[in-house]
């Protein structure tokens, strides 16, 4: 598995998106632009330019349209992906600290920071996947997080939840259309924060990584905690690879943490996870700084990784992770070969 | 409100209406009163006395004075006898000593001691003979002492038998606040025994036969241990830093920094002469303090040797094998050697010799040629004093013999390590040039048991030895040299680990010491030899840079080096590992795991285990946040004789079919059970993933929503870029070169 090194950026990566063809990379950074890049073999396709803060966040609507982005300059763009225009600006008060696009791409919703007097927010805005529309300059929907800031969220199948996660450790469900909170969760331990909330790719369940050192998987429908995956170093990413059953966590010790640099110490390895039996199975390493996102390739031919290093690493997966298979899996596959036969 | 100054009456300040008199101050002086000191304290009766007449007196109390002035400093006048009217004297005497704790020594030294065949002294404090003598004081009626019911005790060593009839080795862990001891389990999850929150407050420690715990607390030294891990004995040493046990766990010694302070309230186990003390010496069965002593400075001269020891020697106190002995290094002077269980001095003085910088005991009973009475041996060393030279000596206990000495020059440094039965003792000898510049060692290896303890001399090695170390039982060795001395360099410089074993010699006896193998470019600095011999692991370790491990085998059953064939070993590098940030390395008492730890009290990084079998594979490693400390638990020699231990060598292979097999049928019901619950989880989650899955549907078809909404898009999207089916079709065509090879074809 010879990753391909993307060195487009000239901060820390925030955060990496694929298209839902899998085609396409979107990275972006706090240097302030975003990347696109051929996934195949990390060519740089283009770049938006446009934002004039540390951009935290970025995602793509499912027909590889538009490209919503939000930033530490207090606006959420929507760019055309094909010409790097930018389509739209919002502004807020505070910086916006995640984007995300629902199922079928008409709603977007963007968690701002609790700053100056502004308590942390969720909005929501309604989108059309068009270059030529006038995008509507209302907000759809506004949630106010009074008890602990949200750090991250995104929308659940049907768009019928709004799914955060907080500073605090907890996790909450808010109705996807009226913007009441259904339930808290405390999942993770007290205060420390989740810092990643990644979707399966029928969005019924997500992957919540904390500072905690732990990712959880847990069920939109009723937060209900199905898995628990513990690591040896604070996480900050993690996702959930298609048709295999694994997870990958990224993290490591922040900078300020450590005082040597040798990378063994930090721990900056990806870790590959056995989504349903919790068990270790692999890491990569290759990152000199601690990981700050990682995202699968929908199709499920590779993953990503961005780093405090500022470097995107592409990774395909070779035949050994095609065929490794625990024996009950194996079993299981033959049993269901053998039924599809009969 | 008081007054303030401003607005005091005149009458406030009106003095004569109070009468002194009239206030009782008897409780205040009753609190305040100083005790004065009765003066007794330096006084002692002596009983058991001959009965003398007038002229005989003098004899006597010259006679008495020599005994006297052993513990203390006396005159004759401060001796009174008292006489009877008929002429002769009452049998006992007064004596002043010149202070209280002079006294105290004459009881605890003098009390019992012969003074001829038929009188023995007894020896009382004037001040007790007072407490205790006086009518009334003592009940004339004797009343029997209450003996409890005898309750039957756990067993000690229960831990022996394994319950699980595997011969498993405990092991205790601390970390976080907690101690646990567990049953090893190789590969598995360790099998907790016992797992107590804040059960010592600095660190824990095996008694040397493994029968107690010891944990350590502000308050003293408590020993725990039984089936129940109770609470055994209690050793009230207030702040106590550190504990050693005597090697068959009789005694027991603590140390505090803090000199020990008895309140006026007294303490429950020390008594006043303890006071100042830092050490003192327990007898384990009692709970009962023998004796306490106070902290030596070390004596600082302007010599170059004195000035790199201020280090403060632990243990202070060095046992003989036996526990009959203890003895403490007064450096620069003498020794103290001490018999138990009384703790009087050896021939009540202290062992001169002239400069001498440290001792060692033999770790066994030496077996001397031609020796047949009893013995222990100690070996020491003095450093070069003027033109005299260096000298190293073993000294026969109780004789005070030396039974051979060497001496040596240009010395500056010199260790002594004995073989662990006491058949070899190396003298490492750093011996710097002429120049004071380069270190070169030399090892000077005494062969105790041969006749007249022949030296041999290993002075092969060009480099300075910074390690070494004897095969438990056997007689090689393995050592660690260094071209450059070790400083306070940021990278610690290269080193080499060489082995050295006999050569082949005829009948019993055993060859000259030849050099084995060198292994050049290593950064090693610990030395590992499993307690049963034969494996050793040569580690790096509290070294940021490197944490190396290499498991040899010095008898390795393959093939042998041509050029090695004349020696008793042959060596084989079996595997190599590395544990990142390792601190600490421990053999289990058997010789068949080696655990190595990162402790949090050297770093913060990476803390936790890995477990190794003898043949270096790792078993187990386990990341656990601020672990502190790991201690197998000792084990008691075998009770098994040589013939029994042999006959057991001999039929292994039938042993070890029994245990395969066990090990086997464990491992594969193990292993069923861990796939049943892999199993079981696979399901669940499939069961899980597809009521979702369904209800997915269900609610999507409820909404009037398309099944798969992006694809939906992508389509209405592909309708707008290329109307009326107007497909276009782009075909690549992508060529790669998988393999080249060219073959000549004849």
């Amino acid at each position: 598995m010879r990753p391909i090194l993307l060195a487009g950026h000239e901060r820390a990566l925030t955060q990496i998106k694929y298209n839902p063809d899998g085609d396409l990379i979107f990275s972006v950074s706090k240097d302030q632009i975003i990347c696109v890049w051929f996934s195949h073999n990390g060519e740089r396709l283009g770049t938006y330019r446009g934002h004039q803060g540390a951009i935290w966040t970025i995602d793509v609507d499912p027909t590889s349209t538009i490209l919503a982005s939000g930033s530490a300059d207090n606006t959420i763009r929507l760019w055309d992906i094909k010409t790097g225009k930018c389509l739209k600006t919002w502004d807020f008060p505070t910086a916006v600290k995640r984007v995300e696009f629902n199922e079928d791409g008409t709603k977007l919703l963007g968690v701002t920071e609790k700053r100056m007097g502004h308590l942390g927010t969720i909005v929501v805005l309604d989108v059309k996947i068009d270059v030529e529309a006038e995008q509507t300059d209302e907000k759809a929907l506004t949630i106010v997080c009074d008890e602990s800031k949200a750090t991250v969220a995104g929308w659940s199948y049907l768009s019928k939840y709004i799914i955060a996660g907080h500073e605090d450790g907890s996790i909450s469900q808010y109705d996807g259309k009226t913007g009441d909170l259904i339930y808290n969760f405390p999942i993770h331990e007290l205060n420390q924060p989740i810092t990643d909330l990644q979707w399966s790719q029928d969005r019924t369940y997500f992957i919540t990584a904390s500072k905690d050192k732990t990712a959880k998987l847990v069920s939109a429908k009723d937060l209900e905690v199905l898995k628990t995956y513990t690591a040896d170093t604070p996480l900050n990413s993690a996702t959930i690879t298609p048709n295999k059953d694994f997870v990958i966590l990224g993290g490591g010790q922040a900078a300020m943490d450590v005082t040597t640099t040798a990378a063994r110490q930090g721990k900056f390895e990806a870790r590959f996870y056995h989504k349903i039996f919790e068990d270790e199975i692999g890491r990569v390493r290759g990152h000199f700084g601690p990981l700050n996102t990682v995202a699968a390739d929908p199709t499920g031919k590779g993953y990503a990784s961005g780093g405090e290093d500022g470097y995107v690493r592409v990774h395909h997966f070779d035949k050994g992770y095609y065929d490794f298979m625990y024996e009950v899996e194996r079993e299981r596959q033959n049993k269901l070969a053998a039924a599809g036969n009969a | 409100m008081a007054p303030s100054f401003d607005h005091l009456r005149e009458e406030d300040l009106d003095e004569e209406d109070f009468d002194m008199d009239e206030v009782d101050i008897s409780d205040l002086r009753e609190k305040y009163e100083v005790q004065l000191e009765q003066g007794y304290d330096t006084f002692v009766v002596i009983d058991g006395l001959p009965a003398v007449t007038e002229e005989q007196k003098p004899k006597l109390i010259k006679f008495l004075l020599k005994k006297l002035n052993t513990v203390g400093r006396t005159s004759e006048d401060a001796i009174y006898m008292p006489m009877g009217d008929d002429g002769m004297s009452l049998r006992f005497a007064f004596v002043e000593y010149s202070s209280p704790a002079e006294a105290a020594a004459a009881v605890r030294q003098l009390d019992f001691v012969p003074l001829d065949k038929k009188h023995t002294l007894r020896v009382n404090k004037l001040t007790d003979v007072d407490r205790y003598g006086r009518e009334g004081r003592i009940d004339d009626e004797y009343t029997p002492p209450k003996i409890e019911p005898f309750q039957e005790k756990e067993h000690l060593r229960s831990f022996m038998a394994d319950p699980s009839g595997r011969g498993r080795d405990q092991f205790v862990m601390f970390r976080g606040e907690t101690v646990g001891v567990f049953w090893n389990n190789e590969k598995d999850q360790p099998e907790n025994i016992v797992d107590r929150q804040q059960w010592t407050e600095t660190f824990v420690q095996w008694s040397p036969l493994g029968t107690y715990l010891t944990s350590v607390h502000a308050q003293g030294v408590l020993l725990w241990g039984g089936a129940s891990w109770s609470r055994l004995r209690r050793f009230a040493h207030p702040f106590v830093n550190l504990v050693a046990f005597s090697p068959n766990e009789k005694y027991l010694v603590t140390w505090s920094n803090r000199p020990i302070s008895i309140p006026d309230s007294g303490h429950p186990a020390l008594s006043l002469d303890d006071d100042g003390k830092n050490y003192v010496i327990w007898d384990i069965e009692t709970s009962k303090p023998l004796r306490s002593f106070a902290q030596q400075d070390t004596p600082a001269t302007d010599d170059s040797v004195a000035k790199k020891a201020p280090k403060f020697p632990w243990p202070a106190f060095k046992w003989s094998a036996d526990d009959k002995y203890v003895a403490r290094l007064n450096q620069g002077t003498s020794i103290s050697v001490y018999e138990l269980p009384k703790m009087n001095l050896l021939d009540k003085t202290a062992i001169k010799i002239d400069g001498v910088m440290d001792f060692e005991w033999a770790p066994a009973t030496p077996r001397r040629d031609g020796v047949k009475t009893y013995e222990q041996l100690f070996c020491f060393w003095t450093p070069e004093i003027g033109s005299n030279p260096a000298r190293v000596g073993l000294m026969s206990i109780p004789s005070k013999q030396i039974v051979r000495s060497l001496n040596l020059f240009s010395v500056s440094d010199v260790k002594l390590h004995w073989q662990s039965d006491a058949a070899y003792i190396c003298v490492k000898v750093d011996r710097h040039s002429k120049s004071k510049k380069s270190l070169a060692t030399t090892l000077e290896i005494f062969r105790v048991r041969e006749k007249g303890v022949p030296v041999e001399v290993v002075d092969t090695i060009k480099d300075t030895v910074i390690n070494f170390a004897w095969e438990p039982k056997g007689d090689r060795f393995v050592i660690i040299t260094t071209t450059e001395p070790v400083g306070a360099t940021a990278v610690p410089p290269k080193t080499a680990v060489s082995f050295f074993c006999p050569e082949k010699a005829k009948g019993n006896a055993v060859g000259n010491f030849k050099h084995l193998r060198t292994l050049d470019k290593k950064n090693n600095n610990a030395i590992y030899w499993s307690p049963k011999g034969r494996f050793v692991v040569v580690a790096t370790i509290a070294n940021a840079q490197s944490s190396d491990l290499d498991f040899f085998d010095v008898d390795f059953e393959g093939d042998k080096p041509e050029g090695e064939k004349d020696l008793t070993a042959n060596l084989q590098l079996m595997n190599t590992s590395e544990h990142y940030g390792i601190t600490d390395v421990e053999w289990d008492p058997s010789g068949r795991y080696v655990a190595t730890w990162a402790s949090v009290w050297k770093h913060g990084m990476e803390n936790g285990y890995h477990l190794y079998d003898f043949k270096g594979e790792l078993l187990r490693e386990e990341a656990i946040e601020k672990f502190k400390q790991w201690a197998w638990r000792p084990r008691p020699p075998t009770l098994l004789t040589k013939e029994e231990q042999k006959q057991i060598r001999k039929n292994l292979r039938e042993y070890s079919r029994v245990f395969e097999q066990e090990d086997a049928e464990r491992i594969s019901s193990a292993d069923v059970a861990v796939v049943e619950a892999r199993r079981h989880l696979l399901q669940q989650w499939y069961a899980w993933r597809e009521s979702m899955e369904e209800e997915l549907a269900e609610e999507r078809a409820a909404l009037g929503l398309p099944e798969k909404p992006v694809a939906e898009l992508l389509k209405e999207k592909a309708a707008a870029a290329a109307p009326a089916g107007e497909e276009q079709v782009v075909e690549e065509t992508m060529e790669e070169v998988l393999e080249e090879t060219e073959e000549i074809v004849n």
